[in-house]
């Protein structure tokens, strides 16, 4: 379960989140929606601790256990998980290398056996496969040279294979084909059980048809300014979030 | 050094340990009594004794260059030993060498034992100024390989030694090289005959132990017509307080359509965290691509040493002939790498190749040296040159410094430097998929040098992808 | 006279000055009436080293020479510290836009003669100024100028250069600029003339967000001899600096380029480029490159890049597989080269100057 509670936070001087409350319990999908410029990237980034944004006020606990005081490697052993928005390249880096080493650094942490070159690469191809994928993916640079939908696509792979327990899809959507989004969404409907949750942070209500969420907020200006069932979106679909604001 | 410390220094650098063994030594410093007493230790032949001293007396005349990138404190000649040796007298057979030997390079993860030796690769154990054993020799010798110590080169086979001896690096080259020339110990020495493709990987083993003693090794190697070999150099030293001096020379010869390949991980001592000991390494190595069609490529992984000044070359005088040169030098704490390469283009149609890699962190200074030189009879010549440096922290020196000169008007030469560092986005990106900060950067690092790594046998990849981790160990954080 | 730089010295490998120091220079002798460019600016003239009162323009800004004592460790600034017995003295207040300035030198030799302008350009906050600086002679003579520049805050220095000195001649050229936050320097040197010409310039950044653009084109022939030096010293976080250079050889010329690019400790976001590319167009030409990085902070951007090569035939033959003649051919796709370099001078007056000087040169041919 995860629970923000008042979280406040800053990049620089600026204040970006100004008070986020809300709660995803385990098994549910939550989505988060709002205007350009809400604070919806930065939540994902302060969620997941990237260097340069600050905590002012507020507590975030993963299944009980405060995780702003962890690295970004303890958040991922922890079982949280970051889909960026855009990717970063590791040139030189082959894809298959960096993803052994990733879910052997959280099964280490976890406590589990790690995975031998030939086991992984058993695991991986069935993930490819399953994923649509060509085949020569594992072979590539992490991320250099994809297409965006390639690299949204490596996301959901690295998901798949490190087996979150909360997923942060940050604005998944954004410049997807319908078909790189399906798999986005199969992405995460994979995973769908009991033991796990996830907040899809989206501009658009486009990526909900496909990721049915249980609960829907709307961030704006740095806070919650409205929770409800998927119909939320629908109706910010038809009317636009400023009808919201002004309320 | 605190205990602490001392022990962290060594779970770093570990190869630190000495052996405890007989050693036989020269008395201290350097003169024509020590030149003539190395060579008739090694029984050489008068020829062999005078161009020694010959080198010698050049030595005398010359100044040590003082035009790299790197500082230290002057170097005192007379206060080295320039011959040290295990006593017992040199082993007929592998199981006469000292167990004490065998159990150091076993050590270091070289298996002499022929039984437990890494499949396919023949090795030379250098020891100080002696090579202790060489392994598989029957087997090479089987197909015309010859393989042996250049001290035993000298007396077995006088003709190619000294057809070829300073033939690529001559004497008066330089300081160092006139100074390995009058006192240099040991060494390989590889003959590969007419169109015999050597069935092994070589690989020489360079071992400093004794305390205060230059290393001072010469490698010869001689590719004939459409022969090929590669051959892979290592070294280690046990970490001492005071810097220690290794002045080799290497020389290459490649014949029409010959092809060489060297390799090299250098991993000598590099010092402490605060720069006291470690290696000097100041080396010269060269090949000559005399024949038609011929190819010499360097490879080379410099982590160790704490000053290393050394570029691998090629004179490409064969019509067609190509050089190569691959590196990856990492600096940390107070380590000093000058090092690069030089392209001389003589011949038609040849062409060179540059990828050199270069990361420094701590306190450290890297600079990249090279030099490419078209001569105006080599048409239709071809160099690619690209140079990346990576800075890791804010207290170390990345420099390039090339030098392209180019005579001919068919010629085309190409150069690319890049300088950067390892991105915010990218560190985070790795740790947010559960790897650790020195993971992620050893995992980009090894990313950056990709190009150059994959150039190594595959048996040394994977252990020089180890060391350029455990090199940086501590830069970040 | 303090002596001439030895060929031993590392910044002198590729330019000897022998065949200079082979030769006594006396004083300059009287000038005479010269043919002049023809650009309708205000102007200084310099004819054999001394200003002409005459020829020249009465310049609100412009202060009378004054020698200076002071030591350098460049030996040609040292002898032109020495020697130096007029020059221009230009400094523009504050906030004044002061519009475009000619300098012309011209030197006449009978006999064998050397001169050291030493020009002083001294720029107020916010302050521009555009330089058009021509040198042009015949005989044999040594033109020793040294320019030092500073600039303050948001000041813009556009420095345009036309070397076009005697077949004969020496031209020995250095320029420092001092470039303080948010100023810019920009410089575009031509050179096309002297036996043996070299320009060193030392550029520092000391200020965030000042700029250094310093740009050139060598076009030599024959024997000539051409080094285009730079120093670009970043001593300030957040500064861009940007060179490129093109050099265009025929005959039996050698071109030069060093380029140096040094990064303080302190000189965070710095973002240095630098470009050289040269065109060997006989077997005899010869180019020498030595681009140089030195680089102490982690959180830079520094490349370089360099080419030597010649024209690409494949080009020459398209373009002549559409009817267009081989010089014809040969002399667009040099200009095309030459673009890159002189495309930052926008002023129109100095583009039509260095076009021409660029078409003369290439007529020639």
């Amino acid at each position: 379960m995860l629970e923000i509670k008042n979280l406040h936070a800053r990049i620089g001087e600026k204040e970006i989140l100004k008070g986020v409350s809300l709660t995803v319990p385990t098994g549910e999908i939550h989505a988060i929606m709002g205007p350009n410029g809400a604070g919806k990237s930065t939540l994902s980034y302060v969620l997941s601790g990237r260097d340069g944004y600050e905590v002012t006020e507020g507590e975030v606990f993963y299944n009980g256990q405060d995780i702003l005081a962890l690295a970004p490697e303890d958040r991922a052993a922890a079982g949280i998980f970051l889909a960026f928005q855009y990717p970063v390249e590791l040139p030189g880096v082959g894809n298959a290398n960096f993803l052994r080493t990733a879910v052997n650094a959280v099964r280490r942490k976890r406590g589990e056996a790690e995975l031998d070159a030939v086991a992984f690469l058993k695991l991986a191809r069935a993930a490819v496969k399953r994923l649509h994928m060509k085949e020569d993916f594992l072979k590539r640079n992490v991320n250099v040279g994809f297409s965006g939908g390639e690299k949204k696509r490596n996301e959901m792979l690295q998901m798949a294979l490190l087996q979150p327990g909360l997923a942060i899809l940050d604005e998944t959507d954004s410049g997807l084909d319908i078909d790189a989004l399906k798999i986005v969404a199969e992405g995460v409907n994979a995973l769908r059980s009991p033991n796990f949750s996830a907040l899809v942070i989206t501009h658009y209500q486009r990526l909900l048809d496909h990721i049915v969420p249980d609960v829907v907020h709307v961030l704006s200006a740095g806070r919650i300014i409205r929770s409800g069932t998927a119909a939320l979106a629908l109706e910010l679909e038809a009317h636009g979030y400023a009808g919201l604001e002004a309320a | 050094m605190s205990a602490s410390m001392q022990a962290i220094a060594e779970q770093k650098y570990k190869y630190g340990f000495t052996t405890d063994i007989a050693m036989e030594d020269f008395p201290r410093g350097l003169s024509e009594d020590i030149v003539r007493r190395i060579s008739a230790k090694k029984s050489e032949p008068a020829w062999m004794l005078e161009w020694r001293l010959k080198a010698y007396r050049l030595w005398l005349t010359m100044e040590e260059p003082d035009w790299a990138h790197v500082k230290h404190p002057p170097i005192d000649y007379n206060d080295l030993y320039y011959y040290a040796a295990p006593a017992a007298p040199a082993p007929k057979s592998l199981d006469d060498v000292d167990p004490e030997l065998l159990k150091t390079y076993e050590k270091l993860g070289i298996p002499l034992n022929e039984r437990a030796a890494l499949a396919g690769v023949a090795v030379d154990a250098v020891f100080d100024s002696v090579s202790v054993a060489t392994t598989f020799r029957d087997t090479l010798s089987k197909s015309g390989v010859i393989f042996c110590p250049i001290s035993e080169a000298v007396r077995e086979h006088p003709e190619l030694v000294k057809k070829y001896l300073g033939s690529v690096v001559p004497v008066r080259d330089n300081y160092f090289s006139a100074l390995n020339s009058a006192v240099f110990s040991d060494g390989s020495f590889v003959f590969i005959p007419k169109g015999v493709r050597c069935p092994m990987e070589l690989s020489t083993y360079f071992r400093i132990n004794a305390r205060n003693t230059g290393q001072f090794e010469r490698t010869l190697i001689i590719a004939d017509d459409d022969a090929s070999v590669s051959y892979l150099e290592g070294c280690t030293a046990p970490m001492r307080d005071e810097n220690q001096l290794h002045a080799a020379v290497v020389e290459l010869v490649a014949m029409d359509n010959a092809k060489i390949k060297y390799s090299t991980v250098q991993n000598w001592y590099p010092g402490d965290a605060n720069g006291k000991g470690g290696i000097y390494n100041f080396v010269t190595k060269r090949g000559a691509c005399r024949g038609k069609n011929s190819k010499i490529s360097w490879t080379q992984v410099e982590t160790g040493s704490a000053i290393t000044w050394k570029y691998p070359s090629c004179v490409l005088l064969g019509d067609g002939s190509v050089g190569e040169f691959y590196s990856v030098a990492v600096t940390n704490n107070h380590q000093q790498a000058d090092t690069g390469t030089k392209m001389i283009h003589i011949g038609k149609n040849t062409t060179s190749t540059i990828i050199s890699k270069g990361i420094s962190a701590g306190k450290s200074e890297n600079t990249y040296r090279g030099l490419v030189k078209i001569l105006a009879s080599a048409s239709g010549a071809r160099n690619h040159t690209q140079c990346d440096s990576l800075l890791i922290g804010n207290e170390c020196g990345a420099h390039t410094v090339p030098y392209i000169e180019s005579r001919n008007s068919s010629a085309k030469v190409e150069h690319e430097a890049t300088t950067s560092k390892i991105a915010e986005d990218q560190l985070f990106y790795c740790r947010s998929r559960g790897l650790s900060e020195e993971d992620a950067v050893g995992l980009i690092v090894n990313g950056f040098c990709k190009d150059v790594l994959k150039e190594l046998p595959m048996e040394f990849a994977v252990e020089a992808q180890k060391l350029l981790a455990v090199s940086l160990e501590g830069s970040v954080g | 006279m303090t002596a001439l730089p030895s060929k031993k010295l590392e910044a002198w490998r590729y330019t000897d000055l022998a065949p200079l120091a082979a030769i006594s220079f006396g004083a300059p002798p009287a000038a005479v009436a010269q043919q002049l460019p023809a650009l309708d600016l205000p102007r200084l003239v310099f004819l054999n080293g001394v200003l002409s009162q005459n020829l020249s323009s009465s310049l609100a800004f412009a202060q009378p020479f004054v020698p200076g004592a002071e030591t350098s460790a460049q030996p040609l600034a040292q002898i032109n510290a020495e020697q130096a017995r007029d020059g221009v003295t230009l400094t523009i207040p504050d906030g004044v836009d002061a519009g475009t300035i000619l300098v012309i030198s011209h030197a006449s030799a009978g006999e064998p003669f050397a001169f050291h302008l030493r020009h002083r350009i001294t720029l107020g906050q916010g302050a521009s100024l555009t330089i058009i600086d021509i040198a042009k002679g015949d005989g044999v003579y040594w033109h020793n100028p040294v320019t030092d520049i500073s600039l303050a805050a948001g000041a813009q220095l556009r420095h345009y250069r036309l070397q076009d000195e005697s077949r004969e001649a020496y031209n020995l050229s250095t320029i420092r600029a001092h470039i303080e936050a948010g100023a810019a320097y920009e410089h575009f040197t031509a050179t096309i003339g002297a036996k043996l010409s070299r320009t060193e310039i030392h550029a520092a950044l000391v200020g965030e967000q000042a700029t250094a653009h310093l740009n050139a084109a060598q076009l030599l022939t024959d024997e000539q001899h051409g080094d285009f030096t730079t120093v670009v010293a970043h001593k300030a976080p957040n500064c861009p600096s940007r060179q490129t250079v093109r050099s265009v050889l025929a005959g039996l010329s050698r071109g030069v380029f060093q380029g140096r690019i040094e990064v303080d400790r302190i000189a965070q976001k710095t973002d240095g480029y630098q470009m050289s590319r040269a065109l060997l167009l006989s077997p005899y030409a010869e180019m020498d490159i030595k681009p140089e990085l030195q680089i102490y902070a982690d959180d830079v951007k520094c490349s370089h890049g360099a080419t030597i090569g010649t024209l690409d035939d494949a080009q020459l033959f398209y373009l002549r597989s559409r009817g267009i003649p081989e010089a014809e051919a040969r002399s667009l796709l040099i200009r095309a080269f030459l673009d890159e370099a002189l495309e930052p001078v926008q002023h129109a007056d100095a583009r039509v100057l260095f076009d021409a000087a660029i078409d003369n040169w290439w007529r020639v041919q």
